[in-house]
């Protein structure tokens, strides 16, 4: 049976469903710890430290119980408590409560006593990245800005594109050149002003950086928006544990491209037990990425503590493909600190693991998700993950956004006639037992 | 004589310039140059004589850590930009793990 999150409650008022009284207290930076005011900032005006989303524990835990939450509705905003807003906007896309999928088939395939599968592509826009989305285009409005800007590997210009969209603003999205035709046209197809850039990733993310507070009217949400933006990552920790009747696994498995979602599921996890509403975890935190852009991966491998950027990504997960990975060093110390791995895995085995998990369960991934999956399978050869091991395995985006690396269409087209197919069915079941 | 591109985050404690100007041959002696002349600067980016960790460095567009860090060559041709370094911030989340 999947864990899904049940409708709200009958009983449910409209109180229940907008009034909330915020644990968000403002912004502090990370580095010396001064407060800022609240707004679209993202940099420490005193030190240059980024700035982060802080809450009252305290005023959560009385107001944020497992009844309160039960009786809202099926959103992200179900936890608005432990979320950077004031108040739940009234509009803007239905994101998050994804399903969690069990996963027996794959879980035997692997060894492991149980496998849950956070279906995440099950968004409005097929990704996670509705999540970090919703969270800052809601502050984006209520900050006065009109236009929603990023710097995206594909997902988020095409949530960024539906949200702005579902709220009246306007979308422009920066992408790499070589994006896959399939997110570039989601993007478009939404509405999304979209400028492809003849530069990796990293690239256009500093041009991104470039423009921030440049345009009037602009908010750039990965950056200076990212204070409240990174805080709805959480929200994956926040489903898992209620989906498992309020507890967390021993294991989850995110992918890492900048780190931001591996460490703040990590972040959610804590929270929770800080504010009473799951009992404190020994959960480990195992994180994938391509081997042809694996910062993380190397300096985890390599005993490091500093990550070396990779100036030129080499591998078909694109999504992934960011060689200076902004959390990159708090994602190292997590996967160290929780006794779980980051793992680096080759472009080969990224296609496999799309096929394992879509053959075994019936879910297609996007390329991201085979490295997270794939990660799995070596944390397990490395001893992180055992055999009695309950695995949560994050699938952050939908395999149709990636289909040109991952699927053939046949090549032989056959005549409608009975004799035809024989001949055609015959030829593939010769064909090494493809055909079962 | 090279030029530094100042963020609108840092303008403020360089009475508003969008762009400066110092000489140097490399990196470290542009910046070295751009703190003689704007103090407030070097205390907004260095912490005991050393520059932040929250700072990127970019000529003509490349990230210096993919070419020789602060011992990157700079001609007056060059542009050098000074823009922050992203992070969520999650200290909080490793302050937990390492005392459990």
């Amino acid at each position: 049976m999947t864990l899904s999150i049940p409708p709200a409650a009958p009983e449910s008022t409209s109180a229940d469903r907008g009034a909330f009284v915020p644990g968000f207290s403002g912004l502090s930076c990370r580095a010396c710890g001064a407060e800022a005011k609240t707004g679209p900032s993202f940099v420490c005006s005193r030190c240059f430290g980024p700035l982060r989303a802080t809450y009252d524990f305290a005023t959560v835990a009385q107001h944020l119980t497992h009844e309160t939450v039960a009786r809202r509705p099926r959103t992200l905003w179900r936890y608005a408590e432990l979320l950077p807003v004031e108040r739940v906007p009234d509009d803007g896309l239905p994101v998050g409560c994804s399903p969690l999928v069990p996963a027996p088939r794959l879980a035997a395939r692997l060894g492991l006593r149980q496998v849950w599968i956070k279906d995440d592509s099950r968004n409005p826009t097929l990704s996670f990245k509705d999540r970090v989305v919703a969270i800052a285009a809601a502050r984006a409005r209520e900050f006065g800005f009109h236009t929603l800007a990023c710097a995206s590997t594909g997902n988020l210009a095409a949530s960024v594109a539906a949200t702005a969209a579902s709220m009246g603003l306007r979308a422009v999205v920066l992408v790499p050149a070589d994006l896959e035709p399939a997110k570039v046209a989601q993007a478009v197809a939404l509405g999304a002003h979209v400028i492809r850039v003849d530069a990796p990733y990293d690239a256009v993310n500093r041009l991104s950086l470039e423009l921030t507070d440049e345009l009037e009217g602009w908010a750039v949400l990965n950056v200076n928006l990212r204070p409240f933006y990174a805080e709805g990552s959480k929200t994956i920790a926040f489903e898992i544990a209620e989906q498992l009747g309020w507890r967390a696994p021993a294991v989850v498995v995110a992918p890492l491209a900048s780190g931001s979602m591996y460490t703040k599921i990590a972040q959610g996890f804590e929270e929770l037990s800080a504010v009473g509403l799951i009992e404190r975890s020994a959960t480990r935190y195992v994180g994938g990425q391509a081997g042809g852009c694996g910062p993380i991966a190397a300096a985890f491998a390599a005993g490091l503590d500093e990550i070396t950027p990779v100036a030129e990504p080499v591998t078909i997960v694109r999504s992934l493909a960011i060689g200076s990975p902004a959390d990159g060093v708090p994602a190292l110390a997590l996967a160290r600190s929780s006794g779980g791995s980051v793992e680096g895995v080759s472009d080969a085995g990224v296609v496999a693991a799309v096929r394992l998990l879509a053959a075994s369960e019936g879910i297609l991934t996007e390329t991201a998700g085979g490295v997270t999956l794939a990660a799995l399978q070596r944390a397990i050869d490395h001893g992180v993950v055992g055999t009695d091991d309950e695995a949560v395995v994050v699938i952050s985006g939908n395999g149709l956004k990636t289909l040109d690396v991952l699927a053939e269409l046949p090549d032989q087209i056959i005549a409608p006639t009975f004799d035809a197919f024989e001949a055609r069915w015959a030829a593939l079941q010769g064909a090494g037992g493809a055909v079962r | 004589m090279s030029r530094v591109r100042i963020p609108p985050v840092l303008r403020d404690v360089v009475g508003g310039s969008r762009e400066l100007v110092a000489h140097g041959a490399t990196v470290a002696a542009v910046l070295d140059g751009l703190f003689a002349d704007q103090p407030a600067l070097r205390d907004r980016l260095t912490e005991d004589g050393r520059l932040s960790s929250f700072v990127n460095v970019y000529v003509n567009d490349t990230d210096i850590r993919h070419r020789q860090g602060l011992e990157t060559k700079v001609s007056s041709e060059d542009v050098v930009i000074l823009l922050p370094a992203m992070a969520g911030g999650c200290d909080e989340v490793r302050a937990h793990l390492s005392s459990r």
